[in-house]
């Protein structure tokens, strides 16, 4: 077989199987992902040029890239596509993975597992970006009763099937408000976890006005994970978190939540959680920022804003925002090396390559609306949190369970196997088709990602594998 | 090899048999609005 023809009939046999690969470089890397296998390559420049996205370049191409580079032969060209052809063998590269035919709820069950409790439909802050009606969910301000919330607890155990390990995640308006039938729901849920067989996990999620000494020793002890709501500078923070005077509540909540981090760092998870805005776009200084007044665990998101809001995050902000990313990747990497540069985890960034969630996880991405119901002070349920208070996502109630199970079959249908826009994005696997709630507020599609979103996320992996790469040359 | 260095193999396929659906189901633990899977634990490997 000649040189050529050894080149295409590779060509030709990568194609026919359909494959994908992700090619980029970042902070000097040239760096090749394996979409179907989740392999993590660095490449020379030669390797770079004859890894297309969905197979070799062809023999053509070849030709050309010998013409344009002297430096290059034809024997390394050889070498190199010998190098492909055993990556290729071994599924490492070029993979095909039929799992991604399959609807992933058939095979990981359509139970029931996780519950978003909404014990306090009232909030102490009124931040403007809340997609919550600052705290109310645009309805009453109310608070669950305990008994709701053990109702919950009962409806999970009943509908979680041969699932062990059940999340219930206090949340809110703000469910300090609302403390004492947290308690309760906590003690009712651990009581009858030997009979029921279940392990539950509890995590709450607080804007930190009310936790003082007290509260915080008791929630250090019995939450699994605590998500503490702060934006970064003080002046990013005040413009959007108020208090109910309108008033920055950043001198108010800081060093509460501090104290509450400093309590569980090294023994037990939290995050402090930040949204970033159109207002501060340059977020990457909120992180560092954080890190410096002494959290460990960082998690700053973009809003969920609706178009015309004045805050959202547009399309024209992208390449500002990507270089945000790229620019605090580069910090991060320093991180732990001096004072101006203290140890953290940035939840984005933290890619869990060695031994992530299997490949149905990801298929079926987020669990809304199929294995995690959100219910409200009353006991309604819904798909998640960011869609309580819409009355077309009313999926029921703790009553008469599940009443409305169109809606519900709409989320489990919203996965990787059907979204056709995921269906050709190496991200997928990452991202597992995105949030539910964002291709709703802004394509009013449960199919179709949110662009702006997905933008981002590409970006945040790249910079999670690069960090990778990294730390693993330095280990 | 000479031209390309494996830094993670990758085991995606292997993982076809599972899917026990124990692990975390969404993105509660920390970003409340954007989903992501790929930092997520699986609680069979746990």
């Amino acid at each position: 077989m000649n040189e050529r023809s050894s080149a295409s009939c590779f060509f030709l046999h990568v194609f026919e199987r359909g494959k994908m690969i992700h090619k980029f470089e970042k902070n000097g890397l040239k760096i090749v992902l394996d979409v179907e296998s989740g392999s993590v390559f660095t490449v020379d420049d030669l390797m770079y040029e004859l890894l297309g996205e969905e197979g070799v370049v062809d023999e053509k191409q070849i030709e050309d890239l010998l013409e344009k580079h002297q430096e290059y032969t034809r024997e390394m060209v050889d070498e190199s596509l010998e190098e492909i052809q055993a990556l290729t063998d071994e599924d490492l590269l070029y993979t095909e993975n039929d799992a991604s035919k399959t609807n992933p709820f058939d095979t990981r069950g359509r139970d029931v597992k996780a519950l978003c409790l909404h014990v306090s439909h009232d909030c102490n802050l009124r931040c403007e970006y809340c997609f919550a009606g600052q705290g109310d969910f645009h309805g009453q301000r109310l608070l669950m009763t305990p008994e709701t919330g053990k109702k919950a607890i009962d409806f999970v155990v009943k509908q979680s099937g041969n699932r062990r390990n059940i999340e219930i995640d206090f949340f809110g308006g703000e469910p300090l408000m609302n403390l004492d039938a947290v308690k309760e729901i906590y003690a009712y849920a651990k009581s009858i976890e030997e009979e029921s067989g279940k392990e539950f996990h509890f995590t709450l999620t607080t804007n930190g006005v009310l936790l003082n000494d007290q509260n915080r020793a008791w929630l250090d002890e019995h939450m699994d994970n605590m998500v503490l709501s702060l934006d970064g500078r003080e002046e990013v923070n005040d413009r959007m978190r108020k208090t109910v005077n309108g008033k920055g509540s950043y001198r108010v909540i800081k060093d509460d939540i501090l104290k509450m981090a400093k309590m569980r760092d090294g023994k037990k998870d939290y995050y402090v959680r930040g949204t970033f805005t159109g207002n501060n776009l340059d977020f990457s200084e909120d992180v560092k920022f954080l890190a410096n007044e002494g959290f460990r665990s960082i998690s700053v998101e973009p809003v969920v804003a609706q178009d015309g809001c004045g805050y959202e995050i547009k399309e024209e902000d992208l390449d500002f925002v990507k270089d945000q990313y790229d620019k605090l990747a580069i910090d991060y990497l320093k991180r732990g090396s001096d004072e101006n540069h203290p140890d953290f985890n940035f939840f984005h960034f933290n890619l869990n390559l060695d031994g992530g969630p299997c490949v149905y996880k990801r298929l079926s991405g987020c669990g809304a609306g199929a294995d995690y119901l959100a219910v409200t002070p009353e006991g309604e349920l819904y798909p998640c949190h960011q869609f309580v208070g819409n009355p077309d996502f009313l999926l029921g109630n703790l009553d008469e369970g599940i009443v409305n199970p169109e809606v519900r079959e709409s989320f489990k249908e919203a996965n990787l196997v059907n979204k056709v826009d995921c269906s050709s994005c190496w991200v997928k696997y990452f991202c597992g088709g995105g949030c539910h709630a964002n291709a709703w507020n802004f394509n009013h599609d449960l199919q179709k990602p949110y662009h702006t979103a997905c933008e981002m996320e590409r970006c945040r992996v790249e910079n999670g594998i690069m960090i990778y790469i990294k730390e693993s040359e330095e280990a | 090899m000479k031209h390309i260095k494996m830094i993670k193999k990758g085991s995606l396929k292997q993982t076809a048999n599972k899917g026990c659906g124990e692990c975390q189901t969404s993105c509660q633990s920390a970003c409340k609005t954007s989903c992501t899977v790929g930092n997520q634990k699986c609680k069979q490997a746990q």
